[in-house]
């Protein structure tokens, strides 16, 4: 299965000027994603993860390096693609049914001929009886399914999602992740996923690349080689923990994690899921 | 699915009537004590009239009250919908012109500090004693929180909100359409419904400067005649006036904002 680049990111810098300071949120990265590939970001807070899918998704400008999406470089906002938020941007004054459709309705496509495709989309993560209600209605991990059925409803070929299950308790959350993993699995659309929870990003990534502090740099990139499709149990596996102590060991070195003081840094590892396990 | 909503309405209504109903008996409540203590204390008309007074008075002016509270009501309507026409606009191009905002902003600040009532005798120089200084000087009061309310809710637009539908590919019109106005609505119902008890105010400053009609010329009038009764059933006609424009716009705001009566009838069911 020849394995064919979709993203090119080459010598990518970020700086942010401030009224204050010049912020340099990433610092040269390069990077290829290929089709089909799940990919993870994970690194500490405020090292540039949420800006490098901005970048990608050309909604704010890269201060120095190309980004080609299917060879073509990215200067404007790219919209063949779905984004999810870590909040799920719903719109309170559409119902669950028309927040989904908003990607139909912006788009300026039919509307009648995406509609069943919604329905479907919505059955398929259990909120095919809730298409009518608004979203104040809805539990937090509802709102963020619905979010995912809008960013999927247009089949876009790539989906970036920054912390989409940060906001969620433990046992939604492993929810949400094997329903993304289902739906990838029929899909197999080219997902970056960013969390700051190493086992969900083993659970669901082909590979992770681990980020440095700020000025952000890929300073590790792991392929996870765990059979698909995966369920939970493969958190048991052996393997799954050596990815876990691999990337823990990066941190470390990083400085991102400090054992000293028997508490990590910067909010690392704090995924409710994952505390338990390891 | 018809039986339900049916429920449903009877329900509301139980609801509404249980809400109401102490208001109702509160209010009544007031209006005996008034009327005893009146009596009890055998408190002189001029000073302070018991509502069975009042009341006799009303029926016996009813006919001149609802001429006035015509000719104020138009007033305030006409002062309303100025405001409306200029506060939005203005709002919008606050929000989206930065240049506009420094040229609008002095103006602005200037319309509220200067009293109205100390402006109101100029305008009746210029515009001569018709309706037209009661309707600006109801306008100068009104519009000022439409402007700034309108703004603040542009303004609180989340901006992932805006990167999410620019990935989709929105213009600006689309942002605007379905994203930044629907989401200022709540704001500027909510600047309507104090817009419309100030326009009331306005109205009737406009009149106590120069008019020959209308319940703030009543006001002034019965004043004049030491007349506390007729003065008495006058406000009660005014505020009458500002209740009504009140419901009204909050009935426009429940049918252009279906999502947030949803949220209150939730409330309410919670409540009881
Ligand atoms: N619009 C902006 N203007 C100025 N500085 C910014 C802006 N956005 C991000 N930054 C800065 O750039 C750095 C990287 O931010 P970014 O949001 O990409 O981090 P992140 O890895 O997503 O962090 P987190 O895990 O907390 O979401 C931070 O120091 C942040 O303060
Ligand atoms: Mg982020």
């Amino acid at each position: 299965m020849p394995a064919q680049t979709l993203i090119k990111i080459e010598n990518v810098s970020k700086t942010y000027t401030t009224s204050k300071e010049d912020i340099v949120a990433l610092q040269t990265v390069n990077l290829e994603i290929k089709e089909a590939e799940f990919v993870s970001l994970v690194g500490p807070s405020g090292c540039g993860k949420s800006t490098l899918l901005m970048l990608i998704s050309g909604l704010y400008p890269a201060t120095t390096g190309v980004i080609t999406i299917k060879g073509e470089p990215v200067t404007k906002p790219y919209t063949n693609l779905g984004i999810v938020f870590q909040r799920d941007m719903l719109l309170d004054w559409r119902n669950v049914l028309d927040n989904v459709l908003l990607q139909i309705e912006i788009r300026r496509l039919n509307r009648a001929d995406y509609e069943p495709h919604a329905r479907e989309l919505l059955e398929r993560v259990g909120l095919g009886n809730f298409t009518d209600r608004y979203p104040r209605e809805l539990s937090g991990g509802m709102r963020q399914r619905v979010s995912i059925c809008r960013a999927l409803l247009h089949e876009p070929p790539l989906l970036l999602m920054d912390e989409p299950f940060g906001a969620l308790d433990a046992i939604t959350r492993d929810q949400m992740n094997l329903d993304l993993e289902r739906i990838w699995e029929q899909s197999r659309k080219t997902v970056i996923f960013v969390t700051h929870s190493v086992p969900e990003a083993i659970f669901l990534s082909d590979r992770i690349l681990v980020m440095s502090p700020r000025p952000g740099r890929i300073v590790a990139n792991i392929e996870i080689n765990l059979p698909r499709p995966r369920t939970l149990d493969i958190r048991d596996l052996p393997e799954f923990s050596d990815y876990n102590r691999q990337i823990r060991k990066i941190f470390r070195e990083q400085g991102i994690l400090i054992d000293e003081l028997g508490k990590d840094k910067e909010g690392l590892g704090q995924s409710p899921s994952s505390e338990v396990d390891y | 699915m018809n039986e339900k909503s049916k429920k449903n309405r009877e329900n509301k209504l139980v609801t509404w009537i249980r809400n109401y109903s102490y208001s109702i008996i509160a209010m009544i409540v007031v209006i005996v004590l008034w009327e005893l203590a009146v009596k009890v204390f055998d408190v002189k008309e001029y000073i302070l009239p018991a509502p069975s007074q009042v009341l006799r008075k009303l029926t016996g002016n009813l006919s001149l009250l609802f001429r006035y509270s015509l000719v104020t009501g138009w007033e305030i309507l006409l002062g309303y919908l100025l405001s409306i026409i200029v506060g939005i606009p203005m709002g919008l191009m606050i929000f989206y012109s930065r240049f506009l905002e420094r040229v609008i902003y002095p103006f602005l600040v200037a319309s509220q500090t200067i009293p109205k009532i100390a402006i109101a005798p100029l305008l009746i120089i210029w515009f001569g004693w018709g309706i037209w200084p009661k309707i600006i000087v109801s306008f100068l009061i009104a519009f000022f929180p439409i402007v700034v309310d309108t703004v603040v809710g542009l303004k609180n637009t989340e901006p992932e909100m805006i990167y999410l539908v620019r990935s989709m590919g929105a213009d600006r019109s689309q942002i605007f359409f379905k994203i930044s106005l629907p989401n200022a609505l709540p704001n500027i119902f909510g600047a309507l419904k104090v817009a419309s008890t100030l326009a009331v105010v306005g109205a009737v400053v406009g009149e106590f400067v120069a008019s020959d009609e209308g319940l703030g010329y009543l006001l002034v009038v019965s004043h004049g005649y030491m007349d506390t009764t007729l003065m008495f059933a006058g406000i009660l006609f005014l505020s009458l006036l500002g209740i009504i424009f009140f419901f009204i716009i909050e009935i426009i705001e429940r049918l252009a904002l279906p999502w947030k009566t949803e949220k209150e009838s939730v409330l309410h069911s919670a409540t009881m």
